[in-house]
């Protein structure tokens, strides 16, 4: 269980113990992700809606594969083809979906809170799958699985975040999860892309990225989103390249183990170099192969709290069904 | 916080085997096991957590002792083949199954303490089944209390002990509970 939650919308909302108890179940699923027959029957009858408002491969793919690794029944839906494209508000299209009987609902959207939104009018368990440039928690709790797998612990850790810190979810999530378990976080990157009152976050601010690099156990690389940029957040690639793209040269100030990790899609040459990239510390796919296996303890965790849902709807009123109804997460504003 | 069991109230009536039976027991079963296979060469012995793995390493020792080879032991949670997932309140918590060897053509012997409903153990074949495609699967517990709900039966059984539903028996192990013996209860409803 994630404590009594019946979604999942941010690192922010969650406490530590909840973390640790969502990646000790993940290692489990590692174990099925090897197997002969990589599949189990825990959500057999349970169906997960996936709603992608925004474009994405890796987290849709990873998602649907982990639903259908836990024997879930799978429907998907993009903006592209559907009814968005009629006019029909989220909430409608939510309920109608929910009107087919749907158990657990993973959505993207563009606009940071639609998730909550949704919780908030579902009865579905909700998963955010990246809400705007709020959160992207299963890429965080992913990201924390790998480092924990390779380096044995969080608690203490020098992990240094670089990029564009404002425009991304994936690095307020890891910062969320990384420092509520010990880690310390150095963030750098073009001061345009650096979110205001960035402090509030617990982070150490670094000038350069060298700075940041200095030592660090754990090195997180954020994509440039080049969808996402105005123009003049910087100049051209070839100079974000320059002053920040991560170099097997610059990448010499951390410790010689390092872990580089890159939540993809790369910018091969810009933020990251082709030898960083492919070397030996990368464990970029790897992040990859540990996402089915944290998105399966994810929808594994929350599916138990729906069914709980769903039998106490059938007997009178429990504590379960009332917590079940609250708006359980909300960013603080 | 609830788990998977709602708090049952329980009053131990009786010791019914106690360290000593129970170790003869094992040794007994070993025996048995080695007979049946001829020997103990193509054995994997799998124990369901919690209390059958450590009983299935204590089989492998008796195994190791009479017959100079040592079985390899693996472990199997079955949580994510329960057939109640949807009936619970909360997810049981998962410690994970752990086979260090492949189970393909092996003669795999399931170890659990109590053989009851036969639940868990179909639970447990399916599983199996999903790791590899064994020789032959056959099944040891500590205690057969009787009152199953499918069609599933025992190869090596300790002890047949008749009870009534509102019985409990309880297998200790020092590995886990800090001594060895079975005990029989009474539900207080």
């Amino acid at each position: 269980m994630i404590g009594t939650r019946k979604d999942l919308l941010g690192l922010e909302d969650l406490e530590a113990s909840e973390i640790v108890s969502i990646l000790d179940t993940a290692r489990t699923f590692r174990e099925v992700l090897d197997r002969p027959i990589p599949k189990v029957p825990s959500l057999r009858g349970l169906t997960a809606a996936n709603l992608f408002f925004e474009a994405s491969t890796r987290t849709r793919l990873s998602f649907e594969l982990a639903e259908k690794r836990l024997s879930a029944d799978t429907v998907n839906f993009q903006t592209s083809g559907s009814s968005v494209s009629k006019g029909e508000t989220l909430k409608d299209t939510a309920r109608n979906i929910e009107a087919m009987g749907i158990h657990l609902v993973v959505i993207r959207h563009q606009a940071s809170g639609a998730p909550h939104y949704l919780a908030r009018n579902l009865d579905a368990g909700v998963i955010n799958a990246g809400d705007g440039t709020h959160e992207h928690p299963t890429q965080g709790l992913l990201d924390i699985f790998t480092i924990r797998e390779r380096r044995g612990k969080i608690q203490g850790l020098k992990v240094a975040i670089l990029g564009d810190i404002m425009h991304s979810r994936v690095a307020r999530s890891n910062i969320w999860g990384l420092t509520k378990l010990g880690a310390s976080v150095t963030i750098a990157g073009p001061p345009t892309m650096m979110p205001f009152e960035v402090e509030r976050f617990g982070v150490k601010v670094a000038k350069s990225v060298d700075e940041a690099l200095e030592g660090a156990d754990v090195v997180n690389i954020l994509r440039i989103q080049l969808e996402r940029q105005r123009s003049t957040l910087y100049s051209t690639l070839r100079e974000y390249a320059r002053v920040y793209g991560v170099t097997s040269e610059r990448l010499k100030r951390a410790k010689p183990d390092v872990t580089v990790m890159h939540p993809g899609p790369m910018n091969r040459g810009v933020e990251i170099a082709q030898d960083v990239a492919d070397g030996k510390n990368s464990v970029i796919l790897e992040q990859v192969t540990n996402g089915v296996a944290v998105r399966m303890a994810v929808l594994y965790l929350l599916a138990g709290h729906k069914a709980a849902g769903e039998a106490a709807s059938e007997t009178p009123a429990t504590e379960t069904k009332k917590a079940h109804g609250e708006p359980s997460l909300h960013p603080r504003r | 916080m609830p788990t998977e069991k709602t708090v049952e109230r329980v009053r131990e009536k009786a010791e019914i085997i106690d360290g000593e039976g129970l170790r003869r027991a094992v040794t007994r079963i070993a025996h048995e096991i080695i007979e049946r296979n001829d020997g103990a060469k193509n054995l994997v012995l799998v124990g369901i957590r919690t209390r059958g793995y450590p009983l299935a390493e204590r089989l492998a020792q008796k195994i190791k002792e009479f017959e100079g080879i040592e079985p390899p032991v693996g472990a199997l949670d079955i949580t994510l083949y329960r057939d109640d997932l949807q009936m619970i309140d909360h997810q049981p918590v998962v410690k994970g199954t752990d086979v260090p060897t492949s189970i393909n053509e092996k003669i795999v012997v399931l170890v659990d303490d109590v053989l009851y409903t036969g639940r868990t153990v179909r639970a447990a074949l399916d599983e199996l089944i999903d790791l590899g495609r064994p020789k032959a699967i056959q099944l040891a517990v500590i205690v057969d209390r009787g009152h199953r709900e499918i069609p599933i039966r025992a190869d090596f059984v300790g002890k047949n002990v008749p009870t009534s539903k509102k019985e409990v028996i309880k297998v200790h192990v020092t590995e886990v509970d800090g001594r060895d013996g079975v005990s029989i209860g009474e539900i207080l409803s």
